[in-house]
């Protein structure tokens, strides 16, 4: 295997967000050990793509290169907005405590590492056990070129429901690097539904550790429209008998953005139950890229694991890497996935033109059925019409 | 917790091909250096071309890494504490069976080898298939059959070593043309140290009369073997080539990193089966044969097919992915595996397919079954270049749990570049259904012969696909590894 060189430029990019930690650490909030072994970490790892010595199978197909090229101003004050009108959840700030969760991996994962060692904000919730918390909106609008790593914590003790809708927008070019933490409490539900649609300029990185216990629910779905480079990355550990886990979400991309969904889950406990369906649309030279994982461990006995995973070319010069995983060690299991990769279907675009329908408006209803598939799963109703609302404005534009 | 799970490991089987044959060796001493590779390259009196093509992959290797993606643990091999050439004692070339040594005779008979003139399966009277066989007994071939009814029709079918001397100029051309000297780190291993395999060219529009067929042995303790096989077919030609394993039991682990290349041209097929059942290891996983090969066929012409079927239930850790490079309009590329694992057995497999061409197509089916200790690794990638309008795959990977305490994964990696071509790939991992196998039960089937049916049945989609007299060997050879596993 051969090393990657390392380059110069993208080195700078590393000691420059180094030199951002050494210039704030002192008033940095926080364990300051937690931040050094951090700092460590993120030394070692580098960018995947821009400084890191090999290349690593969890980035196998995302270069981080153009990150570490750019040169990012420092201090943001919060990063994200916090609407609790419709919520009974507890409120609190990251800066104002900012303990640090045990889910989070930033030994591992290295803009995890970046997150830990510079995360200045961040919505910390809070639900008691048997309460409806309602719906919390987190929204985020950059305009800079700023670097923020927002660190996001949502706890919901046993019985608990919340719906947490997260948004992400802004202009020009950020760097948006956001951990979040989540603890579902045995029988709790949590719907989690995130909406990027961040400038196309911007590079936006979330990673998700959920942790699920008894009969917790984990019910994800992330629609990705926006940046240059992006990656939601979800860790879900099914830790209590019979969790459930849900990491749905739909790509939709064009001109020449990035897009990667990865997630791993972790079947440790009996019965558990997770559920998966990734769609990709990547028109002009986009690339998308899914890596999914299903774990199952000895222990798991009875663990049904489904994941589905489709992609959409509608330009010759984009592009699609998958890979669905299963990594499985108790014999008592259902797993399985698939995969498919095409462009729509000419047959059906000939069905729906021999019947007058224009040839945009065919396709346009082609994809949206596509998606169905994926969006089916966000059954709260007005916010289903908001991710539809912004697959209708990704069309037009991509059209355009 | 299912009564299969609780027999695991109650019975253990003796591995049934485990002896060791006493012929004298010629062994060159331990280690590896240029100067062993000027002495294999010495001994077998080759070409200057062919020893400076073994030193640049000699350079190359001692530049690269042992590669450590797959999902198998092994001590670290000392690749200098290995003989790189074993060759049995003999004064020239035998002329026929009669001065074959007659311990290996013996030998092959333990086998079922159908090295005798006339070799014919049971069941299969008179206008039985034939079957041409090139057995490697270590590293040098012993005795080729029916070489005369092939040169009749122009198909060349010898050891390596012979091609380099006879048809230099057909090995120089396409040695390496697929497999190239540093495409990876046993495949470098091997250009610098091979010591024998096939070679095989089939003329244009010759449909080759019978099956080819090569037995590999490894029989001295602490040798590696680094077979090296080569096929060509020409424009409308057509090959089906058998390769069948087994090795004798050892404690020592061996290493075996073999490289295969296929070239088919125009309308060209070429059909390659394998059974590998070497030496798995004991139940404990002392031994057993690393087998870390590279195996590439390349589809130059239009139209052109290569099948991979591949039976898979020895060695301790297997590592080989044998891949098409589909680069012919509408060629064919297709992928058919049975891989069993046992007690510590690790097996990484899988196949790559490369579309480039126009039309092209692939079939990938793989079937794992893991049981005792043993982990099952599917690993495969299906690559669409921009370049291949309206290629297709297929891919379809199932694997099979016996016990609770082996592992079953699935790694496939897909990259399209190309809206017309079109990929779909399913993968399921379950245990043996227990109403399946009450259902055999009720019938007074025992448990291991249900078991026994339901995994034929399981993997009948690649059974099929091998040649009849391998497919009985293979069936045959699903119920051993699996005794003591179930039931």
């Amino acid at each position: 295997m051969t090393a990657i060189t390392r380059n110069a430029g993208a080195q700078a990019g590393v000691d420059g967000f180094l030199a951002c930690y050494d210039a704030l650490k002192d008033a940095l909030p926080g364990d300051p050990g937690v931040r050094e072994k951090a700092a460590a970490s993120f030394r070692l790892l580098g960018l995947p793509g821009g400084t890191a010595a090999r290349r690593t199978e969890a980035w196998k197909y995302t270069s981080l290169r153009s990150v570490a090229e750019t040169a990012f101003a420092t201090r943001v004050e919060r990063g994200f907005s916090i609407d609790l009108s419709a919520s009974t959840a507890t409120f609190s700030r990251f800066a104002a405590q900012a303990a640090f969760g045990p889910l989070a991996r930033p030994d591992r994962d290295p803009m995890v590492a970046l997150n830990t060692m510079l995360a200045e904000d961040g919505a910390v919730l809070h639900v008691p056990a048997d309460t409806d918390g309602g719906v919390v909106r987190i929204d985020s609008d950059s305009h800079g070129p700023h670097a923020f790593h927002p660190r996001h914590a949502i706890r919901l003790e046993a019985g608990a429901r919340l719906v947490v809708l997260e948004t992400a927008t802004g202009t020009g070019r950020y760097l948006h690097n956001a951990v979040t933490e989540i603890d579902v409490g045995a029988g709790a539900h949590l719907t989690h539904i995130r909406l990027q649609d961040e400038s196309l300029d911007a590079f936006h990185f979330a990673t998700i550790y959920a942790d699920i216990a008894d009969s917790g629910t984990y019910d994800g779905f992330s629609l990705v429209i926006g940046g240059r480079i992006a990656r939601t990355e979800i860790h879900a550990r099914l830790s209590g008998k019979n969790a459930v886990a849900h990491m749905n979400g739909a790509q939709l991309l064009t001109g020449n953005q990035h897009a990667d969904f990865s997630s791993v889950v972790r079947h440790d406990a009996p019965h558990g139950s997770s559920r998966q369906t990734v769609k990709n649309v990547l028109g002009g030279r986009s690339r998308g890229v899914f890596q999914g994982r299903i774990e199952v461990a000895r222990d798991a006995q009875k663990t049904d694991g489904y994941q589905m995973n489709q992609a959409l070319l509608l330009s010759p010069d984009a592009e699609i890497d998958s890979k669905p995983e299963l990594e499985i060690f108790a014999d008592d299991v259902k797993c399985s996935h698939g995969a498919t990769v095409g462009a729509l279907d000419a047959e059906q675009l000939f069905y729906l033109r021999s019947r007058g329908v224009p040839e945009g408006e065919a396709q346009a209803m082609l994809v949206r059925a596509f998606l169905s598939d994926a969006l089916d799963f966000v059954s709260d109703e007005t916010i289903r019409s908001t991710l539809e609302n912004s697959v209708g404005a990704w069309w037009e534009r991509q059209a355009a | 917790m299912s009564t299969t799970a609780e027999t695991i490991d109650a019975i253990s089987t003796g591995y049934k091909w485990g002896f060791e044959t006493d012929i004298e060796m010629d062994l060159a001493p331990k280690g590896l250096n240029e100067d062993i590779v000027r002495l294999i390259s010495a001994r077998k009196n080759e070409p200057d071309w062919l020893l400076e093509y073994r030193l640049k992959a000699f350079a190359a290797w001692q530049k690269m890494e042992e590669p450590d993606w797959a999902r198998v643990a092994h001590p670290p091999i000392d690749y200098q504490d290995l003989h790189y050439y074993a060759a049995p004692k003999k004064k020239d070339g035998p002329k026929s069976l009669d001065e074959v040594d007659p311990e290996l005779l013996k030998m092959y008979e333990k086998l079922g080898i159908p090295l005798k003139e006339r070799a014919v399966l049971a069941g299969v009277v008179d206008d039985r298939p034939q079957i041409a066989v090139d057995a490697v007994f270590d590293s040098v071939s012993v005795a080729t059959t029916y070489r005369e009814a092939l040169s009749k029709v122009g198909v060349i079918f010898c050891p390596i070593s012979e091609a380099v001397r006879d048809h230099p100029d057909l090995v120089q051309q396409y040695l390496g043309s697929v497999v190239p000297v540093a495409d990876n780190y046993f495949s470098a291993l091997n250009a610098a140290v091979f010591t024998d395999g096939s070679f095989c060219y089939i003329p244009k529009g010759v449909r080759c009369p019978m099956e080819l067929s090569t037995y590999f042995r490894i029989n001295a303790r602490n040798t590696g073997q680094f077979e090296r096989t080569l096929i060509v077919a020409e424009a409308g030609a057509h090959v089906s080539y058998l390769e069948g394993c087994t090795a004798p039991q050892r404690d020592e682990n061996q290493l075996h990193a073999a490289v295969v290349e296929l070239i088919a041209m125009d309308d060209a097929t070429i059909k390659y089966s394998t059974v590998q059942n070497w030496y798995p290891g004991d139940e404990n996983g002392k031994g057993g044969i690393y087998n870390f090969v590279t195996k590439r066929g390349v589809c130059r012409g239009a139209r052109s097919k290569i099948s991979w079927t591949q039976v898979e239930t020895g060695s301790a850790i297997t590592w080989k992915y044998p891949s098409c490079v589909l680069i012919g309009e509408d060629s064919v590329g297709e992928f058919y595996s049975v891989a069993v694992t046992t007690h510590h057995q690790q097996a990484d497999t899988g196949t790559k397919m490369i579309h480039i061409g126009k039309g092209s197509t692939s079939t990938i089916v793989s079937k794992g079954i893991s049981a005792g200790k043993s982990n099952n690794t599917y690993r495969g990638l299906v690559r669409m270049l921009p370049s291949a309008d309206g290629a297709r795959n297929h891919t379809q990977c199932d694997s099979l749990l016996i016990g609770d305490t082996c592992g079953a994964h699935t790694v496939p990696y897909i990259e399209s570049r190309n809206p017309s071509a079109r990929v779909e790939h399913e993968a399921t991992t379950s245990k043996i259904d227990e109403e399946k196998l009450f259902y055999c039960r009720q019938r007074g089937l025992t448990e291991e012969d249900a078991v026994n049916l339901i995994v034929n049945g399981f993997c009948k989609e690649v059974l099929k696909e091998l040649p009849m007299e391998f497919a009985v060997e293979a069936q045959k050879l699903l119920a051993v590894s699996l005794e003591g596993s179930v039931g």
